[in-house]
């Protein structure tokens, strides 16, 4: 049973890491919710809902609560909505859709606002999930942004991603080709019950026909839970499944630390004394901007890529 | 060949060089952009150039006559001024039945019905949600007992009987019509506007129950009984009021208000009515604002729209079905708390706009319209408006009479031109109710509110004594209406009656034959009448619909 | 960090106009905002205050039900030790009943006139007195309730 203290402490243990104020071990030791030492192993099954705007995500991610919560699960929802770029204000929407469950002890439902991090989530949100696992939830619903580009971060943080679609977005197949294959475990063709649902399902399977991974896909109508029962069947036999994802996880983790070191060390170098005097030169118009670039990346120790 | 003759465009280009440069430049003006309230600028002076488009015959024309830009009839408030409609709802069927026949008692000539808040989103009173709600915006009515009561010694063939309900409208009309056969009246006589507008609702007031698309079929059917059983009731009474006080444009109020018309009428055509066996008892509802050229231009648009989009689109033959009909009241948002006396010629000229541009019924509001619901001194004052409106100013006398204004004939044909524009655009999106689905309305009223906000914070509209002329000294006192906190225990007891007296198996079986008619596509009105016949409860049957229809989630937009 | 506030609709009228122009202004103002949506009871609004951990509570009523419906939310607040987070209050509230409001702990009342800069300027305020520290109750409270696995 997880009670209303649960639900505040770890409410409150995500502000303290979303705002920086502690780090994900400082929360777990600082709130009596999560009961004890640090756990190492994760234990809630983390499902991913990515997509494109005005596919339905809220509304299926509603339909899922009421469906692992009918099997007694209890759920926690990590609802990511966009930050303006110019003010960084948001309006977090998307537990309107869900709100039947509001009074359900069993359900947390979290919004946050993406802070401007790009690739769907926000920069917290990996530590809310962990903490949602650590507060007890059996399962963690992350629903990413869903602002039209390819959103990968979800690949770090979900055992299991469904991509949704709807029938009527032109471009929603054309974003999948643009590269969600290689991360959906599940396609949901939503509002199936608009024209076109069955060209895009068709459209779909062909699609993953040519790729290495065998990819359901199903059609649902948020809106009547029509087709929810078939989802909820393949994501529990995912759940219970082998762990592969993990690998997955784990390449996409260490590739994006990777990157995130190399941009570290890039704006490190472009703030010491010898960048700045070829940047000098450039301004001087002694250096092409092409020159400027590789007399930088050689300072990086990379290869100049200039051309 | 090069003419001499100079025209009126050159004629205004040699005012603006010659008169008007001189002396703007001694003296400019206050604002480079005058703006209506629905954020149209507009010119300086207006004249013959500036209505070259519009012709006579084909735009403006006649009153009664197509495209019945000046009035639906041809003598207008000549034969007789408007209807006089103060809406009154309040605590029991017994408290508003109690203010009807003291508005009746001092010439009001129609009676509207408000209802409360738990009545209007199809909880009875005794539900959990509805507490602390019930009576207080509007009279509780959860069974026909109720209604036989809200109507009691009023003579429903003769006083012609509003009722403001959206979400739960077929059962209050079921209600309606037991009423009458109870106590004796002939259908066929009956007069009356139920709102029954429910696209208005995802748009703009946020009353629902159901999603779009059952709700729609649930306004279909009182529509397709309507036209074989009641020759004289209007069935639905399209919204504009709400969007515009939800702040939208005056554009918008037009055009999302006749699209949702569009939405009826092909929904009824589709059930295989002819046109013209149902629209001519299409009724609509505007609001009339407070910017006075706008509005008058505003209801002579509609009017024109309306019958070009009947004649065109649907074909209709007709002339009753062409011309828009329809009811107005003054603007609640433009009332102020603040010195709410003030509100009285607010609330005045609204009226006489409303006048000017035709309307066939008003309701005048309250001076107290922004602290509470109207106490009777309030009411008076309305309505005495009104007579004031009929019987001194004179406008009654002839018809349409700002028709040929330069200014006025641009704002109309403007307006017209925004509605189209609209039409063409909900069209390529799907139709108005895929429009509603995919929240295009709802986004662009929500765009239209925040500017319409703005503006009013930039200054560049005013709000006398908010905004402009504050007077810091205490608010001068007015007697509200009292909320009588004993109604709702009454409203209880009404009901526990109710519950206790009628026949319990005969109510759960014409509950179980409407979900059995819900699931077909049989007419769902004869269902009902015989449900609320039996005292099943506005909430019961709601509440048995659910699991057919479902319940409806929107998704908000800012 | 950003102030994070909760705009409520409760009761059971459609009247959001000024919630969502209020969501959209403090959006703006750089807040974030969580929008409960429509027709929302006391404890539906108490349970979203606590998975949010806002700042501050906006509750926008303009049914006549203020005084049924804020005296639950403040009830309920205290009852799950999340009094700390601030509540105000706008719509058609009458004066009468202000203090009445004030005195059960609700922060502000904005009425229909008031700005939305008064409304952004009176929550940055009040989260400036309250100076809410959102680990305040770190280690306060015993893991009761804590799940079992």
């Amino acid at each position: 049973m997880i009670g209303h203290r649960v639900h505040r402490d770890l409410a409150r243990a995500i502000s303290a890491v979303e705002n920086g104020i502690t780090d994900y071990r400082g929360a777990l030791a600082q709130f009596a919710a999560f009961g004890g030492p640090v756990r190492g192993d994760r234990r809630a099954d983390v499902i991913g809902i990515t997509g494109p705007p005005g596919a339905g995500k809220s509304t299926l991610v509603d339909r899922l609560i009421e469906g692992f919560r009918a099997d007694d699960a209890t759920v926690a929802v990590i609802a990511v909505d966009p930050s303006s770029p110019f003010t960084h204000g948001a309006v977090l929407g998307d537990r309107v859709r869900m709100q039947r469950h509001a009074g359900d002890p069993g359900v947390f439902i979290r919004s946050m606002a993406s802070r401007s991090a790009g690739g769907g989530l926000a920069p917290a949100t990996r530590d809310a999930v962990r903490l949602a696992d650590e507060a007890g939830f059996d399962i963690v619903i992350v629903e990413t942004v869903g602002v039209g580009q390819v959103e990968l971060e979800i690949v770090a943080v979900a055992d299991v991603i469904v991509v949704v679609t709807v029938p009527a977005l032109g471009d929603g197949v054309q974003a999948i080709k643009a590269g969600l294959t290689e991360i959906a475990d599940i396609f949901v063709v939503n509002m199936a019950d608009r024209p076109g649902a069955n060209a895009s399902a068709v459209d779909l399977k062909h699609m993953v026909r040519e790729g290495k991974r065998d990819i359901p896909v199903l059609q649902t109508i948020a809106q009547d839970g029509t087709g929810v029962s078939e989802l909820l069947e393949v994501l529990n036999a995912k759940r219970n499944g082998d762990d592969t994802n993990a690998v997955r996880a784990v390449r996409f983790e260490v590739v994006r630390r990777a990157r995130d070191e190399a941009v570290r060390r890039a704006l490190a170098t472009l703030d010491t004394h010898d960048a700045a005097a070829v940047l000098d030169r450039l301004r001087d118009h002694e250096l092409t901007r092409n020159d400027a670039i590789d007399a930088l990346a050689l300072m990086l120790g990379g290869p100049a890529h200039a051309h | 060949m090069q003419t001499t003759e100079k025209t009126i465009a050159d004629e205004l280009r040699e005012w603006e060089q010659r008169t008007l440069l001189p002396f703007t430049e001694r003296r400019p003006e206050s604002r480079e952009v005058f703006r209506t309230q629905g954020g149209a600028a507009l010119e300086r002076v207006y004249t013959p150039a500036h209505v070259e488009d519009v012709d006579f015959t084909r735009d403006i024309g006649f009153p009664g006559q197509f495209p019945y830009t000046r009035g639906p009839y041809p003598t207008m408030y000549r034969a007789q001024p408007w209807t006089m409609r103060q809406i009154a709802g309040f605590g029991t069927a017994d408290d508003t039945n109690e203010r009807f026949r003291f508005l009746i008692a001092q010439g009001q000539t129609g009676i509207s019905t408000d209802f409360d808040m738990p009545t209007l989103m199809g909880y009875d009173s005794d539900d959990e949600r509805s507490e602390g709600e019930v009576g207080r915006e509007g009279v509780a009515i959860d069974s026909v007992d109720d209604m036989l009561d809200l109507y009691a010694g009023i003579d429903l063939e003769k006083i012609s009987v509003s009722m403001t309900i959206n979400p739960s409208a077929w059962i209050l009309l079921a209600m309606y019509l037991v009423t009458a056969e109870e106590r004796g009246f002939d259908r066929k006589k009956l007069s009356g506007t139920i709102q029954n507008d429910i696209i208005k609702e995802y748009i703009a007031q946020k009353e629902w129950v159901y999603p779009p698309r059952p709700a729609m079929r649930l306004v279909r059917d009182s529509i397709t009984y309507s036209a074989e059983h009641l020759p004289r009731y209007n069935p639905v009474n399209v919204s504009g009021y709400h969007a515009r006080e939800a702040g939208s444009t005056a554009i918008q109020e037009v055009a999302f208000t006749l699209a949702a018309g569009i939405a009826y009428v092909e929904e009824v055509v589709k059930a295989g009515i002819d046109v013209d066996d149902f629209a001519p008892r299409l009724s609509f509802f505007f609001v009339s604002q407070i910017d006075f050229l706008e509005e008058v231009a505003k209801f002579r648009a509609a009017r024109r729209v309306w019958g070009r989009v009947m004649k065109d689109r649907f074909g209709a033959k007709k002339p009753e079905s062409m011309r828009l009909r329809f009811h107005c009241q003054t603007a609640g948002v433009s009332c102020t708390a603040r010195e709410p006396l003030n509100n009285i010629a607010r609330t005045a000229i609204e009226a006489l706009a409303a006048v000017c541009g035709g309307a066939q019924s008003l309701h005048t509001n309250g001076y107290d319209e922004a602290l509470s619901i109207p106490s009777e001194p309030a009411m008076k004052i309305a309505l005495r408006t009104q007579q004031i409106l009929a019987d001194e100013v004179g406008v009654i006398g002839t018809i349409d009479p700002l028709g040929g204004s330069y200014a006025i004939e641009r704002l109309t044909t403007d307006i017209e031109k925004g509605c189209f524009d609209y039409f063409a655009e909900v069209d390529k999106r799907g139709g108005t109710i895929k429009c509603i689905e995919d929240n295009f309305f709802q986004m662009e009223l929500a765009d239209a509110a925040y500017d319409l906000h703005r503006r009013k914070e930039a200054g560049e509209r005013h709000i006398v004594t908010v905004t402009k002329y504050r007077d810091e000294s205490a608010n001068p006192h007015v007697e509200l209406h009292h909320v009588d906190e004993a109604a709702s225990g009454r409203q209880l007891a009404r009901l526990r009656k109710t519950k206790e007296t009628r026949d319990a198996a005969a109510v759960q079986a014409a509950l179980d034959e409407i979900v059995r008619v819900a699931k077909t596509d049989e007419n769902i009105m004869p269902a009902t009448i015989a449900a609320v016949k039996a005292r099943a409860t506005g909430g019961e049957i709601i509440k048995a619909l659910r699991p057919v229809f479902g319940t409806y989630v929107e998704t908000p937009v800012f | 960090m950003p102030i994070k506030v909760l705009v409520a609709k409760p009761g059971l009228d459609g009247h959001d106009r000024g919630a969502k122009i209020v969501a959209r202004a403090l959006r703006d103002a750089g807040m974030e905002v969580v929008y409960t949506g429509l027709h929302q009871t006391p404890e539906m609004i108490v349970n979203a205050a606590i998975q949010e951990d806002v700042d501050v509570v906006g509750v926008s009523i303009l049914s006549g039900a203020h005084m049924t419906i804020f005296p639950k939310i403040m009830t309920m607040l205290s009852e799950r030790e999340v009094d700390d987070i601030a509540v105000v209050g706008g719509g058609v509230i009458q004066e009468d009943d202000i203090p009445k409001l004030k005195a059960i702990g609700v922060r502000e009342i904005f009425n229909a006139e008031a700005s939305t800069q008064d409304l952004i300027d009176g929550i940055e305020r009040i989260v400036a007195e309250t100076g809410r520290d959102r680990t305040r109750r770190a280690s306060t409270g015993s893991a009761q309730g804590a799940p079992a696995r």
